[in-house]
């Protein structure tokens, strides 16, 4: 059973990473990732992240118990933020716990392809001057990446 | 049953969200798509390239054949760039 979190906060990785594994005896891999936003070349002043409530929290969830099923998982966490954030600023983490290092890190890279392509979230870009450069759009190759785990 | 927008679609309807009602013979997600798009001007532009739109019954994704028979919320949504 994995941790959930959507929030506008930020978050401590460090902390997030004492937390799965405290106490934890039989762990032997801990793989985490965090998601910052860029700045694009100093074009990017701010993303603005819009999220659909209840069904973000219920989506990566699901996404989670897919990775669970498929690898001896020992601990997830996984929180993604939404609102106003700037170059530098936090975006997601995924914290992966598990016996060995591979099922973590393969988990953890599970988990990230699958929130781009499931999760409800819309990034909308706010240039540096000002101007909104619209909404983000989906890559083609996000697709790609999360289509590799259905045969896997 | 309630429709919710998201990101671009909610802002070319220009709404977050309403109750619709749309008449029996409009059985299947698809279906509920063109019936929309049908509605205005508004709701032609945000669905202009109606496979490009994603939906959710219940939060949850769903195809375009499911059967919207039951819904209680039906969300609209652009390809998600969350991560």
């Amino acid at each position: 059973m994995g941790a959930v979190r959507v929030q506008a906060e930020d978050f401590d990785p460090a902390a997030e990473g004492r937390a799965l594994t405290a106490g934890r005896r039989e762990i032997g891999a801990l793989a985490s990732f965090v998601g910052l936003c860029r700045d694009e070349g100093g074009r990017l002043a701010a993303l603005e992240i819009e999220h659909y409530p209840g069904m973000a929290e219920a989506e990566i969830a699901r996404v989670v118990a897919d990775a669970e099923a498929r690898w001896p998982l020992l601990g997830v966490t996984v929180i993604h933020r939404h609102g106003r954030l700037q170059p530098g600023d936090q975006i997601v983490y995924v914290g992966v716990a598990s016996a060995h290092r591979g099922e973590a890190f393969a988990a953890a890279e599970m988990l990230m392809d699958f929130l781009k392509t499931r999760a409800p979230f819309w990034k909308r870009a706010r240039r540096i001057d000002g101007a909104v450069e619209g909404w983000v759009e989906a890559k083609a190759d996000d697709d790609a990446q999360a289509k590799r785990w259905d045969s896997a | 049953m309630k429709a919710v927008y998201f990101a671009w679609v909610r802002e070319r309807i220009g709404k977050n969200e309403e109750e619709i009602a749309p008449p029996a013979e409009v059985a299947t997600v698809g279906e509920l798509v063109a019936w929309l798009a049908g509605r205005g001007e508004n709701y032609a532009y945000a669905f202009d390239k109606p496979q490009v739109i994603r939906v959710a019954i219940d939060r949850a994704h769903v195809a375009r054949d499911a059967r919207i028979a039951g819904a209680k919320e039906i969300a609209f949504f652009p390809p998600m760039t969350g991560g």
